[in-house]
């Protein structure tokens, strides 16, 4: 277990200047407790996925989301019904804050039948129409154009809904970014874009990549409000989200939250981490890491204790294991499997 | 004395009406006063003076339609300096070789065409409109029956479409339904794909099929593939429609035939309708379907008058190729514009004892070979046609299921007519040369049936 004790929320202030805080008031223990199991979920999850990787059960690209679960956990937080998410390649946290099932995610890293994409899509392509979740793209910065249409949608049938647009730093510098970013103010489209910068584009730090590295700065010539947020608490992400989606939800168009985060594996299975010292990623581990936070604030507050904590632990375990499990036993996609999905039959 | 002429508005333009002079006889003009408004169906524009000088005459009166480019319409006496000839609009003399030289100018007689399917019920009227009309009454058919589907892109609504494909559909559906966009395709094609995704029905027009090399990949990764990525879970029901292809004189990066590029795509479907009954029926079909479809139009047949059914509910199928010419000795398959001159090269062949079969492919993906090769083994010999490159390209493909399917009906090796491998032109001779042509496809036609 990663859980450092050494970790504490001055420490955090002063590494972040600027950054918003977390706000811990409104907070019920079970919210606390939830996002604790779920972002532990996360990490478990991330890790087992690296094994199976490992032992050549996945195949291709596999991005592991260790390190920045306080996101998915805070923005799903203040979700409604029918609210979308959609994200890029580094999706498996996104899919089970969604609530889809760690088993067809699992298997889906696998390739196997009982996967959420039954197989076809992998690790980057997944989706869920019951959770909203609409993928999972591989293609940099696609995922921003069509969580804009997402909010085109939403905007067309008067449904209340925002969408959440997922996307790195270094899909930041992609130009179709910049084109619904303009559309979405234009408009006024519910849409709230997240930028998750881990720092890192692949191997590319931010200030090698990027003329301005503050991304929520990048909305101001589209007029789009934006803010930095503290990316490893939970409680920070969760109220700067519930800020940006009333925002968008009340018709004043979209919002940039950039949440400032680190992803502590390489940027896929394949990446030789040169870019980077193993001294620094160990202090983000020991002084930043978003669960050891939660755990302090879950203590700090008598909301649980050792045995608690160990109770959701297991839970949790048995989830992830049940999961590599079944998507290490679920079979191979039926090879009939194989010409279905291309086409919808049209209604004649 | 310098002579004001009739000008061009677009590359294709022949003629026009003189709406409205702003000047009589007598009046004094300066460079760069308005004289003069005139029209076509795709836009209206002023006339601007190039020389100073007098009006002397005016030699067309105001109202007066279907004034030919390059004729003068009014004459300026010499004051101002006037020793080089006016030119009052850009470029009015270069499209004229060309208009000519295409083989645009000769439809086909529509009359000849048996609008086989699907049955038309008895006594169903067929009314002469063009196709840019026939595409507009499908989109607005289809939006009064479905509140989800909706049009975007560049000019489609206050400026009535840039080829005035969505005219008065603004005034119809409002700015909920008929959505201008900035010039951004990449972006505004995500945004219709998502939107798509969430269960509306985007018709997303490309002012031409060249500038959605911007949004290929949202075209591609996005809209074609995610069906088979979700295991069937996200739907993606959108059009892709536009000018394709080649209008005249407009050079190589605004002229290319994208009919292969797309057609390769599983995913995807691709239509490429030639007249202005199948633009309508196949558009129809085309925002019905619940897949994505590109959807190939041509500049060059928007102002073509053709026949449609009036009164019906005219769907035509997606997937199925129509005989257009019934013959025994050879088959030719075309889509899009290249119909129009398989038709005319048929006819010329005719006169030379050849009957040619011609297919019109009408659909690129799926393809309908079934109706090809059963055709070639009636005729025994293929001659493809397609306006596109053909490395690669649609008649490769037609040939390649011949040979699968028919290749012992073969009595001689099949020939591919197509533009010549090289980016196109834009001086007028070579332009020619680059593109097929009736003679081009005449040629290939002797030669495979060794006339």
């Amino acid at each position: 277990m990663a859980r450092g004790q050494t970790g504490s929320t001055a420490k955090r202030k002063s590494n972040d200047t600027g950054v918003n805080a977390a706000s811990e008031s409104g907070v019920t223990q079970d919210q606390l407790l939830s996002y604790y199991r779920d972002m532990l979920l996360i990490r478990r999850f991330e890790e087992r996925a690296g094994q199976l990787y490992g032992m050549g059960l996945i195949g291709g690209f596999c991005h592991l989301y260790i390190g920045q679960e306080a996101i998915a956990v805070g923005v799903q937080s203040i979700k409604v019904a029918g609210d979308q998410v959609i994200t890029g390649y580094r999706d498996h946290g996104h899919m089970l804050a969604c609530g889809m099932d760690p088993k067809e995610v699992m298997a889906e890293l696998t390739g196997r039948a009982g996967g959420s994409s039954k197989g076809k899509g992998g690790s980057m392509h997944m989706f869920s129409t019951e959770a909203d979740f609409y993928g999972g793209h591989g293609i940099v910065g696609a995922q921003v154009s069509l969580g804009t249409g997402l909010a085109l949608a939403n905007k067309y049938k008067a449904n209340g809904n925002v969408a959440f647009a997922y996307f790195g730093d270094g899909a930041a510098n992609q130009g179709q970014v910049y084109e619904s970013f303009n559309m979405a103010e234009l408009w006024s489209l519910p849409v709230v874009y997240v930028i998750e910068n881990n720092q890192y584009a692949m191997g590319t730090s931010i200030e090698r990549a990027s003329s301005e590295t503050h991304l929520h700065k990048r909305g101001a010539s589209f007029k789009i409000p934006g803010e930095e947020v503290d990316g490893m608490d939970v409680l920070a992400v969760r109220e700067a989200a519930g800020r940006a989606a009333e925002h968008a939800r009340t018709g004043k168009g979209p919002y940039i939250l950039e949440m400032k985060t680190y992803r502590y594996r390489g940027h896929s299975m394949s990446d030789p981490a040169k870019y980077r010292t193993r001294e620094e990623v160990d202090e983000v581990r020991k002084t930043r890491d978003p669960i050891d936070h939660l755990q302090e604030l879950l203590e700090k507050k008598g909301w649980a204790d050792e045995a608690a904590l160990k109770a959701i632990d297991a839970e949790v375990k048995k989830i992830v294991a049940d999961a590599a499990e079944f998507a290490r036993t679920s079979p191979e996609p039926d090879p009939s499997e194989l010409y279905t999905d291309v086409y919808l039959e049209a209604a004649q | 004395m310098t002579d004001v002429l009739m000008p061009a508005l677009s590359p294709t333009m022949e003629e026009g009406t003189l709406a409205k002079w702003h000047v009589k006889k007598g009046d004094v003009v300066k460079s760069g006063d308005v004289i003069a408004e005139i029209e076509t169906d795709k836009a209206t524009m002023e006339v601007e003076a190039v020389d100073e000088g007098v009006v002397e005459e005016i030699l067309v009166p105001e109202g007066t339609e279907e004034v030919k480019v390059n004729t003068p319409i009014a004459r300026l006496s010499g004051d101002g300096g006037a020793a080089q000839p006016s030119a009052p609009a850009p470029a009015p003399e270069a499209p004229k070789a060309v208009v000519e030289a295409a083989p645009v100018a000769v439809a086909p007689a529509p009359a000849q065409v048996a609008l086989r399917d699907p049955q038309l019920p008895e006594g169903v009227k067929l009314v002469k409109i063009t196709l840019r009309d026939a595409l507009r009454d499908a989109m607005a058919e289809e939006m009064r029956r479905d509140d989800t589907v909706f049009l975007m892109g560049e000019e489609v609504a206050q400026y009535q479409g840039a080829y005035k494909v969505s005219r008065d559909l603004l005034q119809e559906f409002g700015d909920r339904r008929v959505i201008d966009t900035p010039i951004t395709e990449h972006g505004f094609a995500g945004l219709g794909v998502g939107s798509a995704m969430a269960g509306l029905k985007p018709i997303v027009e490309f002012m031409t099929w060249n500038f959605a090399m911007q949004a290929i990949d949202q075209i591609i990764n996005s809209a074609a593939k995610t069906l088979y990525m979700s295991g069937g879970q996200i739907k993606c029901s959108i059009v892709f429609r536009g000018p394709n292809g080649a209008a005249s004189r407009v050079g190589a990066q605004h002229s290319q035939d994208y009919s292969a590029w797309y057609a390769q795509v599983p995913g995807l479907k691709v239509v490429a309708p030639y007249d202005a009954a199948d633009a309508k029926g196949l558009l129809k079909a085309a925002i019905r379907d619940p897949n994505p479809v590109v959807f190939l139009e041509h500049e060059m047949l928007y102002g073509q008058e053709f026949e449609v059914p009036e009164g019906v509910d005219w769907v035509v199928p997606i997937g199925k190729a129509k005989v257009r010419r019934v013959g025994t000795d050879v088959t030719i398959t075309a889509h899009s514009r290249m119909v129009g001159l398989a038709l005319q090269a048929a006819e010329q062949l005719a006169g030379a004892g050849i009957e040619a079969e011609v297919i019109d492919l009408r659909t690129l993906r799926p393809l309908d070979h079934e109706t090809i090769v059963e055709s070639v083994k009636k005729t025994n010999r293929l001659v493809t046609v397609e306006e596109g490159w053909g490395a690669m390209g649609v008649g490769a493909e037609v040939i390649a299921r011949v040979l699968e399917h028919a290749f012992d009906y073969l009595d001689a090796p099949p020939m591919r007519v197509h533009q010549e491998d090289v980016p196109l032109p834009y001086a007028a001779n070579l332009e020619v040369l680059s593109m097929p042509s009736v003679e081009k496809i005449v040629k290939a036609v002797k030669a495979a049936t060794y006339k």
